[in-house]
C-alpha cells in the first residue's frame, strides 16, 4: 500500500478527534498492520495525544503493531465450531504452518489468528483464509486449502 | 429518486414500485447470508445470471440475492417466488434446471426437501419442517428483499410504519404503544424497551442519542447480523421510529467490521434513506430531523457491553464504566443515550403498523412478541429461526432442529453463549421465555442455542469458555480479571487429573465473589455457565476430581 493511501486515509479524518478508531481501522484493512510513524501521524492530524492513539492500537484486537504475513488465516474458536472440532483443526494448522495464533512466519507468507465467531456456525468448523471461508473443514484437509496460497 | 417530502409522496411512490411489478412474475432468490456465502453462494448467483441471460428468459423471470433464508446448513438455499419453492445445496451445474422450471411453473425435485427418515419430499417453504413450526414475523421479508434495494423494502410495505408515526401519532403516543406492547430487550436483559426510551426521552439534557446495537459477540449467535446484513431498512426504520418517540437527532449503529456485506449493506441504506429524505432535516414534512452515523467495533468482546460501546463511539477505547447513572441518562458524551440491539429495533416496525394489541397476542405471558434464536451444536438442522415466545424448546430442538445428528442421545442445551448457561436435556419441555430460561439458569442472552450431544465434556466446556472470557475481559477492575483467572485455573488442574477436594467449593465462592464484584455485565455474569455447569453436572466435577486423585 501506497503512502499516498495512507495519507488520504488521515486526511479524510483531519481535525476530527472522535475519529481515531475510524482511521485506525481503515488503515489497518488496507495496510494490515499499523507502523508507529502512521500512528504518530494519525495523532497529529486529528489532534490528539499519541498515548491515546497507542492505547486504542494497543487494546483493539483488530490493530496489528507488528508487520503481517501476506495471507491471513483464521481458525475459528467460536462456541459451536469449538464443539465440531475446532481445536484440532487448529492444532492441524498450527502443525502445518509452525506458527501459534497472534504469529507471522519469517518468509512473512502466513499470519495465524485466533479468530472470534463470525457466526457461520452451521457450516463450523471454519478455516478463513484473507477472508474467504471454508466451511465445514477437516483437519486432513486443511492443508489443501493452504497449498492454494503462495 | 426524489427527496420525499410527505408521506402522500411515499405512498405515490410506493404505488408506482407496486405497479411495476408483477406480482405473478417468478423470482428466483439466492441466499448470500454468512454460511451460504462460506458454501459459495456467490459463484451459484452469478451461475444463475449468467443462465437466465443465456436461456433469454430475463423478461420471464426476476433474480436477486438477497439476506440469509434461515436453513444455514442446507446451503447454498435457493427460494422460488411467487409459491416460495425451496431449493437446497444448490450447485452451479443445477442453475439451469432451476431457471427452466421456474419459466415453466415446474419443481426440480431432486433439489427439494426430502424427509431423511421417510424420503418423503416437502416442496414449499410452509412445508418444510425447518420452517413449517416457525413464526417469521421479522425474518420473513429478507428473501424477498435486496438488501441493497429501497425500492424492494418499499415494496414489502417498508417505511409506511414511519410514516404513520410521523403523520398520525405524537411521540408519546409512539411511546405508549411500544410501552404497551411490553417490548423487551433482546440483547440479553429482556428489559422493558419501553421503560428504557421513557428514561432517555424524560432525561433533562436536550441533545439525546439512540443506538443500534449490532455488535453480537455472543459466540454462536448470529441472527442479528441475518437481520441486519438481510433487512438493514427494517433495522433503520425502527431506530428512526424509536428517535421520533424519545426526541433524538443523532443515531449510531454499532456493528462488526469484520462482515463486509453486512457493512455494505447497512451503509447503502444510510444513502439511500438520506436520498428519499428518510433521514436528514424534515423527514416526510413531519418537521423531525434526525442522523445516523455507522460505527464499526473493532474486535473485542466487552465493546458489546453498553458503556463500553458508547465509550467506543466516542473513539475511546471501550473501558465499561460503573452505572450508578444509567446509560438510558448519561451515555455518550455524557448525553442521555437509548441503546437497544438489533432485534428490538426490527420490532419496533411491526408493532407500530399492526399495534400492541396484536402484538401482545403472541408469545407467553410475560414474554411477548416473537424471538430470533440461532440454532446450531451438535443439531441436524442449523439456522437462524424465529419462533412466538413461549415454545417449548423441545420444538426447536427436535422439530425444528431434526434433533442430534448420527442417532446420538443429547445432552444439554446452552443458551446466550459465554455469558449464558446450561441445561440438561431432560428440562427440553420448559418455553423459551426470558424469565423463565433465567430461572433455570440458563437466560436467553441474545439468543444463541447451542445444543450438546451425550459425548459433550461439560468441565471442557466450562474450561473452553472461561478461556474465552479471560482472554475478552479489559481488565479494568480485579474480581473479573483476577477471578476469572483462578477459576480457569482450577478447572484446567481438574481436567489435567490435578483436582483437589475442596476445588468445586472453591470454584463456587470465585463465582459469587466475581459475580457480586465486578463493574459490568461481562464480569457478573462470566461464571453464569460454571454456575449451571456445577448446578446440573456436579456429578461429572466430582468424579473427574476423584477420578485425578485415583491415579496418583
Amino acid at each position: 500500500m501506497s503512502e499516498q493511501q495512507i495519507t488520504d486515509i488521515i486526511e479524510k479524518y483531519r481535525g476530527r478527534p472522535g475519529a481515531v478508531i475510524h482511521a485506525l481501522t481503515e488503515i489497518q484493512h488496507a495496510n494490515h498492520w499499523l507502523p508507529r510513524e502512521v500512528m504518530h501521524e494519525v495523532a497529529d492530524a486529528l489532534e490528539v495525544p499519541f498515548s491515546q492513539v497507542m492505547q486504542i492500537a494497543s487494546f483493539y484486537k483488530t490493530f496489528s503493531l507488528t508487520p503481517k504475513g501476506k495471507h491471513e488465516l483464521h481458525v475459528c474458536t467460536g462456541m459451536t465450531c469449538h464443539l465440531r472440532g475446532g481445536a484440532r483443526l487448529m492444532a492441524k494448522v498450527e502443525e502445518l504452518t509452525g506458527l501459534k495464533p497472534g504469529e507471522t512466519d519469517t518468509d512473512a507468507k502466513f499470519s495465524l489468528e485466533a479468530g472470534s465467531c463470525l457466526g457461520s456456525c452451521s457450516i463450523g468448523p471454519e478455516l478463513i483464509v484473507d477472508g474467504k471461508h471454508y466451511g465445514r473443514m477437516t483437519p486432513e484437509r486443511a492443508a489443501d486449502v493452504l497449498k492454494q496460497y503462495d | 429518486m426524489p427527496r420525499l417530502q410527505t408521506t402522500a409522496e411515499l405512498e405515490t411512490l410506493r404505488a408506482e414500485i407496486l405497479a411495476a411489478r408483477d406480482p405473478a412474475k417468478p423470482c428466483i432468490a439466492v441466499c448470500g447470508g454468512a454460511a451460504c456465502d462460506g458454501l459459495d453462494s456467490a459463484a451459484v448467483a452469478s451461475a444463475f445470471a449468467a443462465e437466465i441471460e443465456k436461456q433469454g428468459v430475463a423478461a420471464k423471470v426476476d433474480f436477486r440475492v438477497t439476506g440469509c433464508h434461515g436453513y444455514c446448513n442446507k446451503g447454498p438455499n435457493v427460494l422460488v417466488g411467487p409459491d416460495d419453492v425451496c431449493y437446497f445445496e444448490v450447485k452451479p451445474e443445477d442453475v439451469a434446471d432451476v431457471v427452466a422450471g421456474a419459466v415453466k411453473g415446474e419443481v426440480v425435485d431432486r433439489l427439494v426437501y426430502h424427509d431423511p427418515a421417510s424420503g418423503e419430499k416437502a416442496v414449499h417453504m410452509s412445508e418444510v419442517p425447518f420452517y413449517k413450526h416457525q413464526m417469521r414475523i421479522l425474518t420473513g421479508d429478507i428473501p424477498r428483499i435486496d438488501p441493497t434495494r429501497i425500492e424492494d423494502y418499499l415494496a414489502v410495505g417498508g417505511y409506511s410504519a414511519l410514516a404513520k408515526a410521523l403523520s398520525k401519532m405524537s411521540s408519546d403516543q409512539v411511546l405508549q404503544e411500544v410501552k404497551k406492547a411490553n417490548l423487551r430487550g433482546r440483547g440479553g436483559g429482556g428489559f422493558p424497551a419501553g421503560l428504557k426510551w421513557e428514561t432517555t426521552k424524560n432525561a433533562p439534557e436536550k441533545t439525546k442519542y439512540v443506538i443500534v446495537n449490532g455488535h453480537e459477540g455472543e459466540s454462536a449467535a448470529f441472527m442479528d447480523r441475518a437481520m441486519l446484513t438481510g433487512n438493514p431498512h427494517r433495522v433503520l426504520e425502527g431506530l428512526i421510529i424509536g428517535a421520533y418517540a424519545i426526541g433524538a437527532q443523532q443515531g449510531y449503529i454499532y456493528t462488526r467490521h469484520d462482515s463486509p456485506s453486512m457493512a455494505k449493506h447497512v451503509t447503502t441504506a444510510l444513502e439511500q434513506a438520506k436520498e428519499l429524505g428518510l433521514l436528514g432535516k424534515n423527514i416526510l414534512g413531519s418537521g423531525f430531523d434526525f442522523e445516523v452515523e455507522l460505527h464499526f467495533d473493532v474486535g473485542i468482546f466487552v465493546s458489546g457491553e453498553s458503556s463500553a460501546l458508547m465509550r467506543s463511539i466516542e473513539g475511546n477505547a471501550p473501558e465499561p464504566r460503573p452505572k450508578y447513572i444509567r446509560t438510558s441518562v448519561s451515555g455518550i458524551w455524557d448525553k442521555p443515550s437509548n441503546l437497544n440491539n438489533v432485534e428490538t429495533w426490527a420490532n419496533v416496525p411491526e408493532i407500530i403498523n399492526r399495534g400492541a394489541d396484536w402484538y401482545t397476542s403472541i408469545g407467553s405471558e410475560k414474554s411477548k412478541g416473537t424471538k430470533l434464536v440461532s440454532l446450531s451444536g451438535h443439531v441436524v438442522n442449523s439456522g437462524v429461526v424465529e419462533v412466538p415466545m413461549g415454545t417449548p424448546l423441545r420444538t426447536i430442538v427436535f422439530d425444528i432442529g431434526g434433533g442430534v445428528p448420527e442417532g446420538r442421545a443429547p445432552k444439554a442445551i446452552h443458551f446466550g453463549g459465554a455469558m449464558g448457561g446450561s441445561i440438561p436435556i431432560d428440562m427440553i419441555d420448559a418455553p423459551l421465555d426470558f424469565d423463565g430460561m433465567s430461572k433455570l439458569g440458563a437466560p436467553i442472552g441474545a439468543g444463541g442455542l447451542l445444543v450438546m450431544d451425550e459425548d459433550t465434556d461439560m468441565i471442557e466446556m466450562a474450561r473452553y469458555l472461561l478461556d474465552f472470557l479471560v482472554k475478552e475481559s479489559c481488565g479494568k477492575c480485579t474480581p473479573c480479571r483476577e477471578g476469572m483467572y483462578q477459576m480457569l485455573k482450577i478447572l484446567t488442574n481438574i481436567i489435567e487429573g490435578k483436582g483437589r477436594k475442596f476445588d468445586l467449593e472453591r470454584l463456587a465462592d470465585l463465582t459469587e465473589v466475581t459475580s457480586l464484584g465486578s463493574l459490568c455485565a461481562l464480569g457478573k455474569t462470566s461464571s453464569d455457565p460454571l454456575k449451571s455447569m456445577l448446578r446440573y453436572f456436579k456429578p461429572e466435577f466430582e468424579a473427574r476430581i476423584a477420578a485425578g486423585s485415583e491415579a496418583k
